[in-house]
């Protein structure tokens, strides 16, 4: 299949290339020179963006809890619905959409790849079962490690060696991709009905703390060699003041880094931005944040950015999920995962009208405003934590125009105005920088090399989008940026147009990544001892009944790792 | 002779993946580590098969070959305005998901069996939610047990010494270490195993559970008893609750299906929630069939819904009572009917058979059933979990692959073969116009 892209004014930023009229070839589903197609269709995209196609590295997309919102909220599913079509199956979503819907929003959008960032391990194949039914997109999914019992005992030895063997293992069994860590030990205590403070608070019965965690895991990931850091939602995610168990958990591996380059990425770092000591003077930490981020090459971040919306609250942070549950009122399942982890569902709806809720808006674009390194973040809600991930492009909306966020401030809550400096912020962010942000960055920081640009030998994943920067003030028209982002003109994935004018026009499957990691023999025969004895104790399900094969991923795609010492 | 080990069974929610099974030949002779339910349904697995796939030809079943019954079934789905799908609960997840497919391309109404079971429950999780975890908590943590309206040592034989009182825990060793409650309205097997022995009067579990609600925050109960159990009782048994380490609650089908069906697990739900404010707690429907809960998960991602999905109009839509088999079937609105891994003629009401057998009907199924008898396509199928692999869901809803330990009859295709056949003919024929 050969498509040659003409005309199209090309954004790709790992390529320094910033509005320029290129031609795009694509043969085989990468893009390659022109020169070497032979018989192309041509694609004339006079007066249309293109960008490499949009990477969303945090987003629930799929598994047990996912599934389990999408019971709690039958009210959900009859927000939007559209009836099959030629080829495609019925959509039916909002905030927690059908894994048919999935594939077609986000491919309507122009994104292309999408990590689901937590999945517990035991209940993993039901995670790979849902993404092999989420058509279009590549994705990958991230297993959470922090309240593992494996883990937790490997460390309190101060065993790395056979942390990370016994993670090797993990990866390999649940066909994962990156590490995953939730609120550090919160989970395990919450086993008990217990939480968290801080990152010194010593887990109960194990008694390893939260910073002990972070850093043996931090120390295991560069020893695997995985592409991507771990990737951390901080402890006390919710609660006024956290801002400062934020700035510890970055400081905590500073004397580890080895690299000039990011190794902790943290998560939807909006929830974690908060100044204050209470709902009544909840303020923003998000300038302390970016502060450090601005200093330090060890962190990048993704937004989890809030929108006024009725969503769904969904994460593995359970004593969080509970707190938000008694604050909101509002229904809620609790789920906790034997000798892994835990979680919990809530919906919750973000008023303009509550300070609460205004000030959380306003952070998370203070943040993003106030990083000066565009590659330092990544563009997210936390989906659907923060809002429904088809609304993304009201965020690029209001990062690229100050007008836009002065009308959505205008209508916030007076207090929350007048608190916050998102007011005087007057910064935009460029097409250049929108590009970063959705697709360069987070494919670096994830280390995929074939997404996130659109040099030769990418993958061929390209939005095209019905926005001419000559012809439109990015800024003042705000609104036809924003439908713009929203339907993308064209959707190309692995060479194949996927939807066309926001809409998808085909059902394809993408792949699944995970991670093949090759460890040290005599770490690997120590761990598969350690398997043998304590598994079956730990645990209600048998050792040879837990790992996924290959062949149940509909299209699998591992990428093979040579940890260091082999 | 050959012994597989790790095997998980294919019978119950208990989904208990230790089966040691041991085949000669191609014969199953010995099962270990099942319980009386597991042995019956391996050692009795070629009893009562349905050899070839048959149509009905007037008061005759006729034996065809399997494209025929494939062309035949999908015929009658094709001519049909509005077929039911339904079953579903003893299958694999992978031929649930091709079932859903199905449905949307004939546009009929698909169905499984929760909702003549477990709907109740999930309908008040979709009202308050649950706080839950998986059985593992239950076995490593919990120290006390509650069944309430459950009867496990006559319904999920091993759940008990698997999971619960009798599980060697990380923190919980031996019985000694859980106090076991059960309420049920008459003294069960599982009740006279018990610690505390909750008699409940018949149909007023909701007035008990309030009253619970009430003793937990120290409210004043003005009766001497209520639902026939004596307040001193209430309040004691409230006590334990408040005054436990890790509480779980197990429930059935004595509150799901009497008196006040979800507003029951309503009320449950209210009294657990309100539980984990003095400590940890959590409840867990007990699922009777081994994939029941996978039904509900597979129709959940690729519907939104849980069962009784109505895609007559091209997109889900979820009305229990409306849209579910049993009241369709009842109030006479199909035209045609699939009925899969489930045998509805023994079970439903009689308007709804007599729908059944006065419309078109196709069975997949292992067995000769009461449904099959009088089947318009029969197709038989591969038992999953003993003759195929296909993955199913607990009832706490970790994910188990089941395996195959010995080949199905020659010719016999699993249920994920004959759903994607009759897809495959459906599409065809309406390409046909």
């Amino acid at each position: 299949m050969e498509l040659l892209i003409n005309n199209a004014m090309v954004y790709d930023p790992v390529n320094g290339i910033d509005g320029e009229k290129i031609d795009i070839a694509v043969k085989n589903g990468r893009i390659v020179e022109a020169s070497e197609l032979r018989d192309a269709k041509v694609l004339d995209a006079r007066g249309l963006v293109a960008m490499p196609g949009g990477v969303d590295i945090h987003s629930h997309i799929a598994g047990p809890k996912v599934n389990k919102g999408r019971l709690l909220r039958p009210e959900d599913h009859l927000r939007v619905v559209k009836r099959r079509g030629e080829g495609l199956r019925p959509i039916v979503g909002y905030t927690i959409p059908t894994t048919f819907t999935t594939g077609y929003w986000y491919a309507s959008m122009g994104y292309t790849t999408v990590m689901e960032p937590s999945t517990p391990p035991l209940e993993t194949r039901h995670t790979h079962e849902e993404l092999n039914d989420t058509p279009i997109i590549d994705k990958a999914c991230f297993p959470v490690v922090d309240s593992n019992w494996f883990v937790l005992e490997y460390l309190k030895e101060g065993d790395i060696d056979g942390c990370a063997a016994y993670l090797s293992w993990l990866l390999r069994s649940v066909k994962g991709y990156a590490l995953k860590l939730v609120s550090p030990g919160s989970e395990e205590a919450w086993g008990w009905g217990e939480g968290l403070r801080g990152i010194d608070d010593p887990v109960p019965h194990f008694e390893i703390t939260p910073r002990e965690i972070i850093r043996g895991l931090y120390r295991v990931n560069r020893l695997l060699r995985l592409p991507s850091p771990i990737h951390i939602h901080c402890n006390d995610l919710g609660a006024p003041g956290n801002y400062k168990v934020t700035l510890d958990t970055m400081r905590c591996v500073e004397d580890l880094v080895e690299e000039d380059r990011p190794s902790l990425h943290i998560v939807h770092i909006q929830f974690n931005a908060y100044a204050g000591s209470g709902w009544g003077d909840l303020s923003s930490g998000a300038s302390e944040l970016a502060k450090y981020v601005n200093s330090h090459s060890h962190v990048t971040a993704d937004l989890g950015q809030v929108l006024f919306e009725d969503t769904t609250t969904m994460t593995a942070d359970g004593p969080w999920q509970y707190v938000l549950h008694r604050l909101s009122g509002n229904k809620w399942v609790n789920h906790d995962v034997e000798a892994e982890t835990g979680g919990g569902i809530v919906p919750y709806e973000y008023r303009r009208k509550s300070y609460v809720n205004a000030i959380q808006w306003t952070i998370g674009l203070e943040f993003a405003l106030q990083v000066k390194d565009p590659w330092k973040l990544c563009l997210t809600t936390d989906h659907p934590n923060g809002g429904p991930f088809i609304e993304y492009p009201r965020i690029m909306a209001w990062l690229m125009s100050s007008k836009a966020r002065e009308a959505a401030l205008a209508r916030i809550n007076r207090r929350a105005r007048r608190k916050s400096a998102l007011g005087s912020m007057d910064r935009e962010y460029t097409l250049y920088e929108l590009a970063v942000v959705t697709s360069a960055a987070p494919a670096r920081i994830l280390g995929l090399k074939g997404k996130g640009h659109l040099g030769i030998g990418a993958d061929a994943d390209i939005a095209l989008y019905r926005l001419d920067p000559h012809s439109t003030d990015l800024s003042r028209d705000y609104r036809r940026v924003r439908e713009a982002l929203r339907r993308a003109a064209y959707t190309i994935k692995g060479g194949e147009i996927v939807a066309v004018d926001g809409e998808a026009i085909k059902t394809t499957y993408g792949k699944t990544y995970w991670v093949d990691v090759e460890v040290p023999e005599r770490d690997e025969e120590r761990i598969k001892r350690d398997l043998q004895e304590r598994f079956e104790s730990y645990y209600s399900v048998r050792l040879e009944n837990y790992p996924i094969e290959e062949g149940d991923l509909r299209v699998s795609s591992p990428l093979h790792i040579r940890a260091e010492g082999v | 002779m050959e012994t597989f080990i790790g095997v998980p069974c294919p019978f119950c929610g208990c989904l208990c993946d230790d089966l040691e099974v041991t085949v000669e030949g191609e014969r199953i002779i010995k099962v270990g580590n099942g319980c009386t339910y597991s042995l019956t349904k391996y050692l009795n697995y070629n009893r009562d098969r349905v050899a070839a796939p048959m149509i009905r030809e007037g008061d005759e079943q006729v034996a065809v070959e399997i494209s025929v019954a494939i062309e035949r079934a999908a015929r009658v789905l094709f001519e049909a305005n509005y077929p039911v799908l339904y079953g579903w609960s003893f299958t694999s997840s992978e031929a649930i998901g091709l079932g859903i497919e199905l449905a949307e391309e004939v546009g009929g109404a698909i169905d499984n069996t929760t909702s003549v079971c477990h709907g109740p429950a999930l309908e008040a999780l979709q009202d308050l939610g649950l706080p839950g975890c998986t059985l593992g908590q239950v076995k490593n943590r919990a120290d006390l047990i509650i069944y309430w309206g459950s009867n496990p040592l006559q319904s999920h034989l091993r759940h008990m010494s698997r999971y619960t009182i009798g599980a060697e825990g990380r923190w919980r060793k031996s019985r000694d270490d859980r106090t076991l409650v059960v309420v049920d309205v008459r003294k069960t097997y599982t009740a006279r195993v018990a610690d505390y022995f909750i008699q409940v009067e018949p149909n007023r579990d909701y007035e008990l559970i309030t009253a619970l609600r009430m003793a937990l925050r120290h409210e004043e109960i003005e009766q001497d008893r209520v639902a026939g159990v004596p307040v001193e009782d209430i309040e004691e048994l409230a006590d334990l609750m408040r005054g436990c380490e890790f509480g779980a609650l197990f429930y059935g089908l004595g509150l799901t299906m009497s008196y006040g069906k979800n507003m029951n697990i309503d009320i449950l739900t209210s009294l657990v929630r309100d539980l984990n404010r003095w400590t940890k707690f959590v409840m867990m429907p007990m699922r009777g069939h081994y994939n029941v809960n996978g039904a509900n998960i597979v129709f959940l991602w690729l519907t939104g819904y849980p069962f009784a999905v109505d895609l007559s109009h091209g997109y889900p839509i979820y009305a229990p009572g409306v849209t579910s088999a049993v009241d369709i079937l009842s109030r006479n609105e199909s035209d045609a009917s699939l009925i899969i891994s489930s045998d509805p003629a023994a079970h439903f009401p009689r308007r709804a058979v007599e729908n059944l057998f006065s419309n078109p009907l196709i069975v997949i199924d292992p067995r000769r059933t009461v449904t099959s008898m009088k089947a318009d396509v029969v197709i038989p199928s591969a038992l999953v979990g003993i003759e195929c692999e296909g993955t199913a869901y607990r009832m706490d809803g970790v994910p188990i692959k089941l395996r195959g330990v010995v080949k199905p009859p020659k010719g016999i295709l699993s249920d994920e073969e004959i759903l994607r056949g009759i897809l495959t003919e459906v599409r065809r024929l309406k390409r046909e116009g």
